[in-house]
């Protein structure tokens, strides 16, 4: 058995949800305001999931940096090595907002992709 | 290479001093430890030329104030520095403390102080609307007046090196020592031979002083807090208010400056570190308490900055001017406290002449007055910005948006002579940055500008001193 | 000199939803002003996702939701200038401005729609004792080393302030590799979303302490450490619990302030509450004709609502120039219990608007209390809401049925009450 602590992100309220987990399975949620708290100790509990965000080097564009996501979120324990894979990377340009800038990054199925439209630099 | 004169020290005295002796046949060299130009107790100060009543009568500072309050209108304009005659008025709030502007109206005239006279608290009001309206009497003298220190010291500085007085900027003097009939200056970039040198080196004056004088001097650091306020209120006072002195100066004074802000400050406090201008929660809250009691409805709101600055005071209270007793072509421009900034004129024509008269120097024919003006685009009107522009397009583009700085000004601070080389020397000699927003939009471009005109990367970038960086690396770089 | 129908000063999200909606409503003489190198305002360097969930109903990063409009200014063959600094407005509607290429520019307006956004506080304003040194950045100067330029400011950071930039920044300092300390924050509550403050601080176990400031700033060249303390109920800070925190760069996020410098020098009211201009139900200033909206009208916490006010002002603005407005008249809008600001502060009487919103923050944090809206003393809404929050702006309705119900109505008084 055990007991987990959430800070619902549904409304400013924040309620301190208490999870007991046992053996990954949620035997009980408390302290919930609405039904909203417990949709969200479900899913914080069973997958939790996050967008990563981050900004890579551009060659020969006219911006030196473009921003990336990854498409959909990806498992929260993944985020590091999401990170560990972008260090050194570079992007040519032209880059536009959706191109894949890295296919399924670090084994999460997921892809990084441009958030940003960087043209190529005119010289 | 043998000079003929080392100044140690380039704050306002030390500049001035160096813009005087370049008037003779003299080879000069300026040493600085800090970076830039006015770094230490020059650039943290009220900015105020007095008119000379408070110095006791017969002190050297009651001598060097009178003669540098003259002397200063005519420097600042052939120096083109922000100079304002904006007159000054000491409070008195009931019929007692009037007693003491009294004795001061006596020590000003015994100074030669010129149109003081005693403002009964219509006239005063009349001429001040915002003061505190108990005050009962007042000191005014029409003599006062503010001026921009750095502007002073940059422009000083400036004609000096265009009349080839060498600047050497991050050298520090650790030792003297005499070596037949020259000093050798010991710093952290090597050895300086001279003939005689001049110590302006401020706070560290005795510093300097005791490493070659058996006349043993001491400077105790007195720190001073202020808070700058926002042009919006800068004329919430035309003239300075002063409260009357006590045992630890002048007091807290009201003041607009001469670029157009208000100031309020400075409190007075010993301190043994000859480098703490750090503020103070305690005397943040006794400048504004204090300012309050001459102008009650001081907006804190606008309140841009706090900052604090050391005077450098000797212990006996007065300047120590000239030839070290002990030693020969050893010059001292020590314990220059409040009214140093109005003396420098003075203290500098005075030094100058006692070096050029050991070394029997001739006066210089092709000394040049004139430095290129600096444009101040804000306060151009319309007309003269488009002229501006169709010289030079830099002038289109505004990089601080408070201070409307141009590309134009902030490149010419750079490339100018002792051109800026960090964001706070750009700052000091353009304002970009120094306004409400306090260089949060500007400061990166300022860096970028800098690190492409100085050929360096944005990490190399400095804010003043040498650790002073703003980037540590790139993104990712510590993963 | 140039003649426009309507000059917009700022191309951020204001400037640009303003602009489509203008275009939409039948001007097409626009001309929007745009200080930076590229439209789309603060929203290029705000690459965290987030944004448009109300708008778009989906999660995009700030250079796709600035990319949509963006997008559509360039379909619509609106005209722009970049890199060109408007440097004073006039009461008759000229625009001065400047840029490298054409110098001082005067243009005639018919109409202005105001949306030069917000600035930071900076230290100054709070007043930190200690030294000045560097490596004290406000939030957003940071977010554009670090998501412009791809520097990185320090190893070891400390925030002051939990507002959203200051939270967003906590998590991307992290990311790129960077220690985050701790993230202090004065109040007993953060002025951040709680979805901020579970994913980017939680998440990362950044700790959040609240009722917490800096009382000292430590190190003479760079900045080497803070005095972190506890404060009392008056926001005192408590010398006993003063501790010395290392670091190498303090980060602050203590509030925007709208850009309202030309809005005074054009001698247009301000709300000294918003510190932006006095608006109506039109988003129309003090002077007839100028409009404002977006952040520098107040300051928002959602870009989605920024876009939406900014399409009202756009629109009316193309009204203004078309003389199609029809009434002048107005009712005041009152701030009550516990409301700080509404935004507008009138309410335009105009039969054909079926319905007005009316944006307002809280001045504390009320739990369980109803917002009421009251036309002349008499109750026309009563709403209980869980929590209400100064760092989230509510909005309600005013109907215009209820106003046609009122002949004589005077003023409209929106409020918090127990029950």
């Amino acid at each position: 058995m055990e007991k987990r602590q959430l800070t619902c992100i549904n409304c400013p309220l924040g309620c301190q949800l208490e999870v007991v987990i046992d053996k990954g399975e949620i035997v009980s949620i408390e302290n919930y305001g609405c039904q909203r708290g417990i949709e969200y100790a479900k899913k914080e509990i069973a997958n939790p999931k996050r967008t990563v965000t981050s900004i890579l080097p551009v060659i020969g564009g006219e911006l030196p940096m473009v921003s990336v996501k990854t498409r959909t979120d990806i498992p929260k324990d993944k985020i590091s090595e999401c990170m560990h894979c972008l260090k050194d990377l570079k992007v040519g340009a032209p880059v536009k907002i959706g191109d894949v800038i890295v296919k399924n990054i670090g084994n999460t199925g997921v892809d990084i992709i441009a958030t940003k439209k960087v043209d190529k630099k005119n010289d | 290479m043998m000079y003929d004169v080392i100044v140690i020290g380039a704050g306002v005295i030390g500049a001035n001093i160096a813009r005087e002796l370049a008037k003779y046949e003299l080879n000069i060299m300026v040493l600085e430890k800090n970076l830039d130009v006015c770094e230490g107790t020059s650039k943290a100060n009220s900015g105020i030329v007095h008119s000379g009543y408070d110095a006791k009568p017969g002190s050297l500072k009651a001598k060097y104030n009178v003669i540098g309050n003259v002397l200063m209108e005519d420097l600042c304009k052939e120096l083109v520095v922000p100079f304002k005659r904006n007159g000054s008025l000491v409070l008195a709030f009931s019929e007692s403390e009037s007693a003491t502007l009294k004795k001061l109206l006596d020590q000003g005239h015994k100074n030669k102080v010129k149109g003081l006279a005693i403002l009964e608290k219509e006239a005063i009001i009349a001429k001040e609307p915002n003061i505190n309206k108990n005050v009962y009497q007042a000191l005014y003298a029409p003599s006062g007046g503010i001026v921009d220190p750095f502007e002073l010291t940059l422009a000083s500085a400036e004609v000096a090196f265009l009349n080839d007085v060498s600047f050497q900027f991050g050298t520090r003097v650790t030792h003297i020592y005499r070596e037949d009939d020259a000093f050798m200056v010991v710093t952290n970039r090597g050895e300086y031979k001279s003939r005689t040198i001049v110590n302006a080196a401020g706070v560290f004056a005795d510093d300097i002083n005791n490493l070659i004088s058996d006349t043993k001097y001491r400077i105790l650091p007195r720190k001073g807090e202020y808070c700058l306020f926002d042009k919006q209120i800068g004329d919430l006072v035309t003239s300075t208010i002063f409260q009357l002195p006590t045992k630890e100066g002048k007091g807290v004074l009201v003041t607009p400056t001469a670029e157009g802000n208000l100031l309020i400050g400075p409190n007075s406090e010993f301190v043994d570190d000859k480098n703490d201008t750090s503020t103070s929660e305690e005397g943040i809250r006794e400048v504004i308490r204090r300012a309050k009691q001459s102008v009650d409805n001081i907006p804190m709101p606008f309140v841009i900055t706090a900052f604090a600055g050391l005077r450098a005071t000797e212990k006996n209270e007065d300047f120590v001017i000239g030839e070290a007793d002990d030693v020969p072509g050893f010059f001292n421009a020590l314990g220059i406290e409040s009214p140093g900034l109005t003396a420098a004129p003075a203290i500098a024509i005075e030094i100058a002449h006692m070096v050029a008269q050991k070394l029997e120097a001739k006066q210089s024919d092709n000394y040049i007055i004139k430095r290129n003006k600096t444009v101040h685009f804000e306060s151009l009107s319309i007309k003269e910005k488009q002229e501006l522009f169709l010289k030079d397009k830099n002038y289109g583009k505004i990089i601080c948006r408070c201070e409307l700085v141009t590309l134009a000004e902030i490149l010419d601070s750079i490339k100018r002579p002792l051109g800026a080389k960090t964001v706070d020397g750009v700052k000091r000699r353009t304002r970009a940055g120094s306004g409400r927003c306090q260089g949060g939009f500007c400061s990166p471009k300022i860096v970028e500008i800098l690190a492409k005109e100085l050929g360096k990367d944005l990490r190399e970038i400095l804010k003043s001193s040498e650790k002073s960086t703003y980037l540590i690396g790139l993104d990712k770089d510590l993963l | 000199m140039d003649n426009r129908d309507i000059v917009i000063i700022g191309g951020g999200p204001a400037g640009l939803a303003a602009a489509i909606s203008a275009y939409h409503a039948g001007v097409s003489d626009i001309l929007i002003l745009e200080r930076e190198n590229s439209l789309g305002g603060i929203l290029n360097q705000c690459i965290h996702n987030g944004f448009g969930l109300h708008k778009f109903k989906e999660e995009l990063t700030g250079p796709e939701y600035a990319e949509r409009y963006v997008d559509q200014v360039h379909e619509l063959n609106i005209e722009y200038k970049l890199e060109t600094m408007v440097i004073d407005i006039t009461e008759d509607k000229h625009v001065i401005a400047m840029n490298e290429i054409e110098g001082v520019i005067d243009i005639k307006a018919k109409t202005i729609i105001l949306a030069m956004g917000c600035r930071e506080r900076p230290r100054g304003a709070l007043n930190i004792p200690g030294n000045r040194p560097s490596g004290i950045f406000t939030a957003g100067t940071a977010q554009k080393y670090v998501n412009i330029d791809g520097y990185l400011p320090g190893r070891e950071v400390v925030i002051l302030g939990s507002g959203d930039i200051g939270l967003i920044m906590a998590r991307r300092l992290t990311l790129e590799g960077a220690k985050v300390k701790m993230v202090c924050e004065i109040l007993p509550y953060s002025g951040g979303l709680k979805r901020n403050i579970v994913q980017c601080l939680d998440d990362y176990d950044i700790p959040l302490r609240l009722s917490h400031t800096i009382t000292k700033i430590h190190g003479k060249e760079r900045i080497e450490a803070v005095t972190v303390a506890k404060v009392d109920e008056f926001l005192k800070p408590i010398k006993e619990t003063e501790e010395y925190v290392t670091c190498d760069t303090l980060l602050l996020s203590v509030g925007l302030i709208p850009e309202n410098e030309l809005t005074r020098k054009a001698g247009i009211t301000i709300n000294p509450k918003t510190q932006g201009p006095i608006v109506d139900s039109n988003l129309e200033t003090s002077i007839p004709g100028v409009y404002a909206c977006g952040n520098v009208l107040h300051v928002h916490d959602l870009v989605d609502y920024v876009s939406d006010e900014a399409s009202i002002a756009g629109q009316k603005a193309a009204m203004f120039v078309k003389n199609s407005l029809i009434s002048d008249d107005k009712f005041a809008v009152i701030a009550g219990k516990g409301v700080r600001y509404t935004v507008p502060s009138w309410i335009i009487d105009d039969s054909s608007i079926a319905m007005s919103i009316i944006r307002f923050r809280v001045d504390g944090v009320y739990k369980d209390h109803f917002v009421t809206i009251k036309l002349d003393n008499e109750k026309a809404y009563h709403k209980q809401k869980r929590i209400l929050t100064p760092g989230e702006m509510e909005q309600v309705m005013i109907l215009r049925k209820w106003i046609d119900a009122k002949p004589e109505l005077k003023t409209i008084e929106i409020l918090l009450e127990e029950d």
